[in-house]
């Protein structure tokens, strides 16, 4: 572990190069024995279990033996490519992602504006929006499924009240509306993250450009597309990455909703049911790296994207 | 006049916008308050207030399964996941925010590729070596399988927050003679309350709330931390979910979560930015 000297000899202001050489080694050492137990952790939780299940991938593993698993190539591959309910579960993976993170997007985006907003009770308003965020997601499921209840929830009295519908929808139940009723709650969920992060945003862009605009009297939704969003974009980016990450794996919202229901299910049930339920800890395997396979690629594609971008 | 009634209709426009805002972030949980206090036929109706408020839920959430010991148990693990969590990554922090060295750029994103992994996809392996330490069903295999969300996002505040702190002081300790110990432990721990404070009431909620570990490495129900144990709350049949039950557990492990964001707010607001916009 020793390090030449060379780059990290600026940052100290030693007088004597010898002794500011022999002080920076000294650094260097301690620098890597104070980081040594963070990364032994790291290696043991992350490192390790991830090349151990994209080893499990290749064998035909099984919960209740796990030493007996044999190496049987890319066989659990050839059939989970093959498995409509996987390709399902990628579809309602991708639906999800796609649909709750643009709505929280720009719903957050309308609710930052209000809070960047002068008016009275501010402060009040922005503890509000924190709520949802600090309920844990299984609190929040099993909130909104009683609220979504077919028989006695309140969503449907309501709607029945305002005469929407006469007859009570079974929301969690229905094909047609099991996924939406996740799609709302995680909406409900995290949308009030979204709309902080995008206030930190807002409250970080210089006020020249809209105090010559309100001189200028450019209108107000002009002024938001023509200064705030190319502006705030750096923000947005970094947000809607976190958020499309999250979403991509989502589990725990899903499967307390509504369980193994394949109407809704994700690539993270999917996996857990074929690893756990089915104790297929190959074949399960082999479903869990193709997630973070698909992660790591849009990820890598996100951020070469955006620079891309940054660069034009 | 016609100015003044635009000028005035937008003003309620926009206070209405507030309005809806508000009922909606906060409506579901006022409704599993009130849904919490009716017993009962009550529960099965529709009213926007309780009639008869009554606390045979919270009552019964205790009775019918080890409820108490479930809170505890994820305070326990909160707690614990919270303090090794910090003491790693403080220690990690100074070398990553304090020393230059050679690596430190590629050791930063690494930390924060792991923070990018879904949690399914260490799940086989981090299963087999959590029986291997013979750590089944047991809450320390919840401390040390958080690690893998808690540490990425510590580090990294705490690393941008010792960055920004002022050369000049560890420059004095040094010509003193201190040693890296002494400088963290005595130069910038007395500085970091507040980013510790941040950070570690943002790791007590991501363990507290943490659902798919706990669910697959506890088995019994003595060892289910609080949101396995809200999950799995059952009736005689599944279509009869003992709903007033699981309103209850829910508003007494929410409540004191809305209290500590709420009142720690600005630093959570203050550390969720730090954590994502300098990122």
């Amino acid at each position: 572990m020793t390090t030449t000297g060379a780059v990290a000899a600026k940052e100290v202001v030693a007088p004597l190069p010898e002794k500011a050489s022999r002080l920076t080694r000294e650094r260097v050492r301690s620098a890597w024995l104070f980081m040594t137990p963070m990364l032994v952790v790291l290696a043991l939780v992350a490192g390790w279990p991830l090349a151990r299940t994209i080893w499990f991938g290749l064998t035909d593993a099984n919960l209740s033996d796990l030493e007996a698993a044999k190496f049987i190539g890319f066989v659990n591959y050839y059939y989970l490519l093959q498995d409509p309910d996987w390709w399902n579960a990628v579809w309602n993976t991708v639906v999800f992602a796609a649909v709750s993170v643009t709505t929280e997007t720009v719903l957050g985006m309308a609710i930052a504006l209000a809070l960047n907003a002068h008016f009275g009770g501010r402060g009040l308003l922005r503890a509000a929006v924190l709520i949802p965020w600090a309920i844990p997601t299984v609190v929040s499921a099993q909130m909104w499924g009683w609220m979504f209840h077919d028989v006695f929830g309140v969503i449907n009295a309501v709607l029945k009240m305002m005469g929407v519908i006469d007859k009570g929808i079974a929301w969690t139940a229905s094909p047609s509306t099991a996924l939406l009723a996740v799609i709302i709650v995680d909406v409900w969920k995290t949308t009030p993250f979204m709309a902080l992060l995008l206030l930190a945003g807002l409250q970080m862009l210089p006020q020249e450009c809209y105090e010559s605009a309100r001189v200028d009297g450019v209108h107000p939704v002009r002024v938001f597309f023509k200064i705030t969003l190319p502006l705030l974009k750096p923000a947005l980016m970094v947000a809607i990455i976190f958020r499309v990450l999250d979403a991509l794996r989502i589990f725990d919202l899903i499967y307390v909703m509504s369980g193994n229901n394949k109407d809704t299910m994700s690539m993270s049930v999917y996996a857990r049911q074929q690893l756990v339920d089915f104790q297929d800890v190959g074949y399960g395997s082999a479903a869990a790296t193709m997630l973070f396979l698909i992660i790591a690629l849009f990820t890598i594609g996100y951020l070469t994207l955006a620079r891309v971008g940054r660069e034009d | 006049m016609n100015r003044k009634l635009k000028k005035l209709l937008g003003r309620l426009a926009f206070y209405l916008f507030l309005a809806v805002i508000v009922v909606y972030t906060v409506f579901p949980f006022y409704w599993a308050i009130i849904s919490s206090l009716k017993s009962g036929s009550d529960l099965f109706k529709v009213e926007f207030w309780p009639s008869h408020p009554a606390w045979d839920n919270y009552f019964a959430v205790f009775r019918e399964q080890p409820f108490g010991r479930n809170i505890l148990n994820s305070i326990f693990v909160a707690v614990s996941t919270v303090v090794l969590s910090l003491a790693l990554a403080v220690a990690a922090a100074y070398a990553l925010g304090r020393i230059q060295f050679r690596g430190r750029t590629v050791l930063l994103i690494l930390v924060l590729g792991v923070s990018m992994f879904p949690q399914i996809a260490v799940l086989s392996g981090m299963f087999e070596l959590i029986r291997s330490l013979g750590l089944y069903n047991n809450l320390l295999s919840l401390t040390l399988s958080y690690m893998i969300f808690t540490l990425p996002f510590t580090v990294w505040v705490l690393t941008t927050f010792m960055r920004e702190l002022p050369k000049e002081l560890e420059e004095a300790a040094i010509v003193d003679g201190a040693k890296p110990y002494t400088i963290v432990t005595k130069v910038f721990m007395p500085l970091m309350g507040p980013a510790l404070a941040t950070t570690g009431l943002l790791a007590f909620i991501a363990a507290w709330n943490e659902f798919l570990f706990a669910l697959t490495f506890t088995l019994s129900s003595e060892q289910r931390t609080v949101p396995v144990a809200i999950a799995l709350i059952s009736g005689a049949s599944s279509y009869e979910l003992p709903w007033g039950n699981i309103m209850a557990a829910s508003v007494i492990v929410t409540v004191p979560l809305i209290v500590l964001v709420l009142i720690f707010q600005r630093r959570i607001v203050s550390g969720l930015t730090a954590g994502a916009v300098k990122g």
